[in-house]
């Protein structure tokens, strides 16, 4: 079908989809007037019964953590789908010339040497700053991750924070250096660690005589740190997997530059 | 006043429908993807907003004050972290596209060909 025949079709059902969606949003509840009772209901009970003061990571990992489960393993599922297309194709190789090009300080290299644009060296700025932050925001990551009983954050923040150090740590300089420190069995082994950790937690409420992903670890006590029983571990096995997901694909995506050859 | 919040989201969708329908780019399609899913984000929290309500987390309010629904936000609080995976999964087929058929032109990578 040409481009104009395509757009034609879509002006036409795109007029007719948002015809049903005016008809349908204007008979939603007012705009600051939501009476949905299961959030009512939550609001009430979940601090008493959970001694967790964010109710919506109780809601996350507890009341709802079948629904997180299933949204984490679609992370998982696509990490790993994403290695599996980024994989080697027949015919390309890994140029290891590549890497020291990436590498553009070497000492003793001079700048009409390189053939192409990464003559610009990275400013100075850019790798202090950068190497500077790496602690502070690892430090908030893994706060994030742990105090999602408490405060908002938990799991998913936290991994997303704990990628970005790591991040950080190429954009301050050196692939190299990136590439010793997020050797990609261990990221691998730390994502397939989160999400089994995940259903091993949910399996050990099978095993204390109830159902899938009851919390059975003790409550606390509200406001302290080890409280809400398994929603912190939850959240913290959460955080592993997704800190893990994201570093898989930023290297996978980082290794594209080293590949050369293949069929076009 | 208050249907606002609701056309912003039927307007995103609208918006980012039409930016996937007439994409010359894979990565511009790809983004467009996440506009449409930005905007049930916007619905989402539009729907579970209310008036004079205070945020869900009783850190430092008495329990039972009036709160915004928090299951929508949690719902939310999952997806957007999803969706970043998905988006980067769908950014490497289009990368696995461009190197076989060496453009990202939707209208000129013919697929099934032998």
């Amino acid at each position: 079908m040409s481009r104009r025949g395509r757009l034609a079709l879509f002006g036409v059902a795109a007029a007719g989809l948002g015809v049903v969606l005016v008809h349908g949003l204007v008979g939603l509840p007012a705009f600051g007037d939501f009476h949905g009772r299961y959030g009512l209901l939550l609001a009430h009970v979940a601090v008493p019964e959970r001694k967790a003061t964010d109710i919506v990571n109780s809601i996350t990992y507890d009341y709802r953590g079948v629904d997180t489960m299933g949204e984490e393993f679609i992370l998982f599922a696509s990490a790993i789908g994403l290695v599996i297309v980024l994989r080697r194709m027949r015919g390309e190789h890994r140029d290891e010339r590549a890497d020291e090009r990436a590498d553009e300080d070497r000492p003793g290299r001079r700048h009409d040497d390189l053939p192409d644009d990464r003559h610009a060296q990275t400013s100075v700025a850019l790798r202090v700053f950068g190497l500077a932050l790496v602690g502070p925001v690892l430090v908030l990551g893994v706060y994030f991750a742990s105090q999602g009983q408490l405060t908002p954050g938990g799991g998913f923040q936290g991994g997303v924070i704990l990628a970005a150090a790591l991040v950080l740590v190429y954009l301050a300089g050196r692939y190299h250096a990136m590439a010793r420190l997020r050797p990609v069995p261990v990221v691998e082994l730390a994502e397939g660690l989160g999400a089994a950790g995940y259903a091993a937690i949910g399996v050990g409420g099978l095993i204390s005589g109830s159902s899938f992903l009851l919390n059975f670890v003790p409550q606390g006590a509200m406001s302290n740190l080890p409280s809400g029983g398994t929603i912190a571990l939850l959240s913290a096995v959460v955080g592993l997997e997704v800190a893990g997901a994201f570093t898989l694909v930023f290297a996978e995506f980082m290794d594209q530059r080293l590949l050369t050859g293949g069929r076009r | 006043m208050s249907f606002l919040p609701y056309a912003v989201a039927a307007w995103l969708l609208l918006v980012g429908l039409y930016g996937v329908i007439s994409s010359r780019n894979l990565l511009h399609l790809i983004l467009c993807l996440s506009v449409v899913q930005a905007s049930t984000y916007v619905l989402l929290l539009a729907i579970g907003y209310r008036t004079g309500a205070k945020a869900p987390v009783f850190a430092d309010i008495p329990p039972g004050t009036h709160v915004v629904d928090p299951v929508v936000q949690s719902l939310t609080l999952t997806d957007v972290v999803v969706e970043a995976t998905v988006t980067a999964l769908l950014l490497a087929l289009a990368l696995q596209a461009h190197k076989r058929f060496g453009t990202v032109d939707p209208d000129e990578i013919v697929s099934l060909t032998g």
